[in-house]
């Protein structure tokens, strides 16, 4: 079972991971947005950790709520709203429990990815944070929820966002043009939920 | 219409500078004595751009007159971050909606229902409206 501890280290990571990449993600962004992706998130994560070093929410809810409201009100670009709800929508489902199985997070996460799914108005293949999210989520989708697997699908996924032609966002107005790059929303996805196998490893 | 109170309008941009101005321009092409409550929430708390939701709730929180605010954006994360918030449920004033208008031709027309005494259904109605303007 899966404890606030476990939701805690899994966002600390989380930010840790970003930390790490925010030069790569900057980079990413900058080649079909506007090269602040990794700062942005930087800041977010960073509010995040601090949030999670003051407060101590009791369940995991309450953990991944804190932590969307966090990056709502810090990011300061789109991914501050999606990576919100993200959390804030997989929070709600999980309810008011102290302990959540895996298979219980799988199930919040797919929620919380369709809330993501409608407030950006995307779908698969827009070359979006969807193309990590949506077949890391669906890898979750059994009883046997291994995380693992969703950081595999959510690499993969990743990887092939590089022919597509982006169809969300500031990256649309570019067209053709924008085929031939990862995509900085879905790397960063994959650096989240990499962070959830991680920390799932690291329980065991 | 709803006596003394008028719906107020925010106009929530990237730029700082682009939302003062956009308010400023409804303002004025609205007429004189308009004394609609317009507040713009432009870039970020550090003078960059962006969008950030203290200046968005700070903003709705100051036009609220208790009849609807109406909230006007220009593009990406500032209409994600204004449907976040409404969805969060309890960052924004109660009746408070994101209008579906262009943000320059929006915002005036917004002002100047909201100062004609419309309510936030003819408000929105006017604004949305302004998307059937064509220019050629």
């Amino acid at each position: 079972m899966l404890d606030a501890e476990f939701f805690r280290r899994w966002l600390l990571l989380s930010a840790d991971l970003i930390d790490r990449d925010a030069a790569h993600l900057t980079e990413l962004d900058s080649a079909i947005g506007d090269a602040d992706h990794g700062s942005n998130l930087q800041r977010g994560f960073t509010a995040v950790r601090t949030a999670l070093e003051q407060e101590s929410p009791a369940t995991p809810g309450a953990v991944l709520m804190l932590a969307g409201r966090r990056l709502i009100s810090t990011v300061g670009g789109a991914s501050g709203p999606l990576y919100g709800t993200l959390l804030r929508r997989t929070g709600k489902e999980l309810g008011e429990s102290t302990e959540v199985s895996p298979g219980e997070l799988g199930e919040a996460l797919r929620a919380g990815v369709a809330a993501v799914a409608q407030l950006g108005g995307a779908k698969a293949g827009d070359k979006t944070m969807l193309d990590s999210l949506e077949p890391a989520v669906a890898a979750l989708d059994d009883s046997s929820a291994s995380f693992g697997a969703a950081r595999e699908a959510a690499a993969k996924g990743t990887l092939a966002t590089v022919p597509l032609v982006a169809r969300k966002g500031r990256a649309s107005y570019l067209g053709e043009r924008s085929a031939g790059h990862e995509d900085p929303g879905a790397a960063s996805s994959a650096l989240i939920i990499a962070a959830l196998a991680d920390t799932s490893e690291a329980t065991k | 219409m709803s006596g003394e109170q008028q719906v107020g309008i925010v106009l929530v941009s990237h730029s700082a500078e682009l939302a003062t101005a956009v308010a400023a321009l409804a303002r004025g092409l609205a007429g004189r004595g308009v004394t609609v409550p317009i507040a713009a929430a432009g870039g970020t708390p550090d003078g960059g751009l962006g969008t950030s939701s203290e200046l968005i709730t700070q903003a709705a929180a100051s036009v609220d007159q208790g009849v609807g605010v109406a909230v006007l954006v220009d593009l990406g994360s500032a209409v994600l971050t204004v449907k976040s918030l409404l969805a969060e449920g309890d960052e924004l004033p109660e009746g408070t909606r994101l209008v579906d208008a262009p943000f320059v031709e929006g915002a005036v027309a917004a002002v100047v229902t909201a100062s004609a005494g419309g309510d936030l259904d003819a408000v929105e109605a006017a604004a949305s409206e302004a998307y059937g303007y064509r220019k050629q």
